[in-house]
């Protein structure tokens, strides 16, 4: 995922370099959400049974397509960098825009909390020394990615698209070694999937397990943020933005029925390595370590884009003033955002130490759903403020409103499921947002400089 | 309209906003995790029989769970450990309330200041 910087220096704009293709876009997504597959998807299984993680697969696939689609028309008409955020600048106004970034910026740093949990776990379950912690592992990721993202990550991100291809191989060699089209040699779903066990707790647990069906897909929209460095976003995003989603699909459904087929949904829904450990169910030592090494490339590749997002999501507040400008420094050799890499550094550290990996894990969806949510609004708004025909989109979803409806409504419903067992996090989370807004809304917005604020050539919005 | 021109803040009232925004991440996301409120809302239902039987797990199912080096007893807590899908309704009525104030608030608020940002930048035009 980039969200390339627009460094002032000694007064010259430098402007972004539209070298980006679909495949890049598809790149980029894939990227940062595939490590859902490696760990986080399946305690939606603990959630609501193996079945239930299955329908929540396919469901939480239409939301995702509504976001993409939905996305996919506002980002190729508010064709700047900063993706949802600058979007909600030039839509809502000032406070929405402000609360997205920090949706992005949380979502993007748990995410990479997990990311770290992940792989410090990972390492060592395979190393089964006796009195080994995570804590060294979990430090080592997080800081030395930090420290090649202050550096510049140019490099690190063309690396991260070859990573994520290997890890997203890994995926469909298991699936081929387990002969998928025989069922009771290697995978065995009826006997682990039975009309007693497959809704353990009905339809309740359905519902329930769609706060962890928002990990098969979650950061899919981040697409967005390179709108201003793709050749033509008008169809280099929606390609590259769907091509991702149908991708993602097959992943997830190729995952979901080889773990289901070859675990008890119990162990399936606790475990933090899915598919490394039926690459170890296999018997095969070469699928095993395969599928390893792709859960560390997977969350390696996850991490560094998440470090990357959200510390340029927390540099456009600096920027735009609405957080104090001290963020907003590039720097002067690197080109990058060191302030708010620095800033956002302990922050993952500490959470990383405190949190478990589902907590994290809730704390990142949460944000997101945040976030979708006001997706929904926002292209209805867009739509009101300025319909077809007066200014020029570069693609133009079908079938609004219907999108927006669905993803609202399946937004309701994540919710719904993150109170079913998460509700404490979900009002604590919640509650900080709203004081923020207070705090944003009654004092810092005093320092925001109102014009600015809108850069498109657009007319004036209807009803303004 | 007249441009608005905001004020520079210095660097203590710069440092201090970074204090409040910190805090605050930490109070409202830290908290919960160090006074145990967030995470999943599970227990464990005991049983007093530890077979492969007793906890519903067929011979393919133990199979595996042998396998993967459990034994009934050390898999017990696993599987024994459940959610209790009861609905709170006090807690969910507040989670709702919490939910539609805050974008209530949120889209209420942003009109207002989006109204000053069209006004400044067409007016000028």
């Amino acid at each position: 995922m980039t969200i390339t910087l627009e460094p002032t220096v000694h007064g010259d704009r430098v402007s972004l370099l539209r070298v980006l293709g679909p495949a890049h876009v598809w790149a980029l997504g894939v990227g940062i959400v595939l490590v859902g597959e490696f760990t986080g998807w399946n305690f939606a299984a603990d959630k609501g049974g193996a079945l239930a993680a299955l329908i929540v697969c396919w469901v939480v696939g239409l939301l995702y397509t509504s976001v993409a689609m939905i996305d996919s028309e506002v980002t190729s008409t508010v064709a700047a960098a900063g993706g949802q955020y600058a979007q909600a600048k030039h839509i809502v106004g000032p406070l929405m825009a402000f609360n997205v970034a920090l949706f992005l910026v949380f979502a993007y740093t748990m995410l990479e909390v997990s990311d770290a949990i992940l792989l410090g776990d990972t390492i060592v379950a395979k190393a089964g020394v006796e009195g080994l912690t995570h804590n060294s592992f979990i430090a080592a990721t997080i800081v030395v990615l930090a420290w090649l993202n202050y550096r510049g990550v140019l490099m690190t991100l063309n690396v991260n698209f070859v990573i994520t291809a290997i890890a997203y191989i890994s995926i469909v060699v298991l699936f081929f070694s387990v002969s998928p089209w025989t069922q009771g040699a290697v995978l065995k779903l009826n006997e682990l999937v039975t009309p007693d066990n497959a809704l353990p707790y009905g339809w309740i647990g359905v519902i329930a397990a769609f706060q962890f069906g928002i990990w098969y897909y979650l950061g899919i929209e981040g697409t967005t943020q390179a709108a201003e460095e793709v050749r033509s976003p008008a169809r280099s995003l929606p390609y590259g933005t769907m091509a991702g989603m149908i991708t993602l699909l097959i992943a997830a459904a190729m995952t979901w029925y080889v773990c289901a087929s070859m675990m008890p949904w119990e162990y399936l829904g606790i475990t933090y390595y899915p598919l490394w450990d039926a690459g170890k169910l296999t018997g095969s030592p070469l699928l095993e370590n395969l599928l390893f090494i792709a859960t560390l490339l997977a969350a390696l590749a996850s991490a560094n884009g998440c470090i990357n997002d959200a510390a340029r999501a927390w540099f456009s507040l600096g920027r735009d003033r609405y957080l104090p400008t001290w963020f907003s420094a590039v720097h002067p050799k690197y080109r990058t955002p060191y302030r708010s890499i620095l800033f956002l550094l302990p922050i993952a550290l500490a959470f990383a130490f405190i949190a478990d990996l589902n907590q994290a894990i809730t704390f990142s969806i949460l944000s997101g759903v945040l976030q979708y949510t006001f997706m929904s609004i926002n292209i209805v708004m867009f739509r009101k403020k300025w319909p077809l025909g007066s200014i020029r989109r570069g693609y133009t979803h079908p079938f609004h409103p219907l999108p927006a409806i669905v993803l609202f409504c399946l937004c309701v419903v994540t919710f719904f499921a993150i109170f079913l067992g998460f509700g404490s996090q979900l009002i604590a989370m919640v509650a900080f947002y709203f004081l923020i807004s207070l705090w944003f809304h009654f004092y810092r917005y005093k320092f925001v400089r109102r014009g600015d604020q809108f850069t498109m050539p657009w007319p004036k919005p209807q009803g303004y | 309209m007249s441009r608005y021109t905001p004020p520079e803040q210095n660097k203590a009232g710069q440092i201090f906003d970074i204090v409040v925004v910190v805090v605050a991440i930490f109070v409202a996301l830290w908290l919960p995790l160090k006074m145990g409120l967030a995470g999943a809302a599970k227990s464990i239902d005991a049983l007093d029989a530890k077979t492969w039987e007793a906890l519903g797990q067929n011979p393919t199912m133990a199979s595996i769970w042998e396998k993967l080096g459990y034994t009934p007893e050390t898999a017990h807590d696993i599987i024994q450990n459940r959610f209790h899908y009861v609905i709170d309704w006090p807690t969910l009525i507040i989670m709702a309330a919490v939910l539609i104030g805050y974008f209530v608030f949120l889209f209420r608020a942003s009109d207002r200041e989006y109204r000053d940002v069209i006004n400044e930048k067409f007016d000028d035009k």
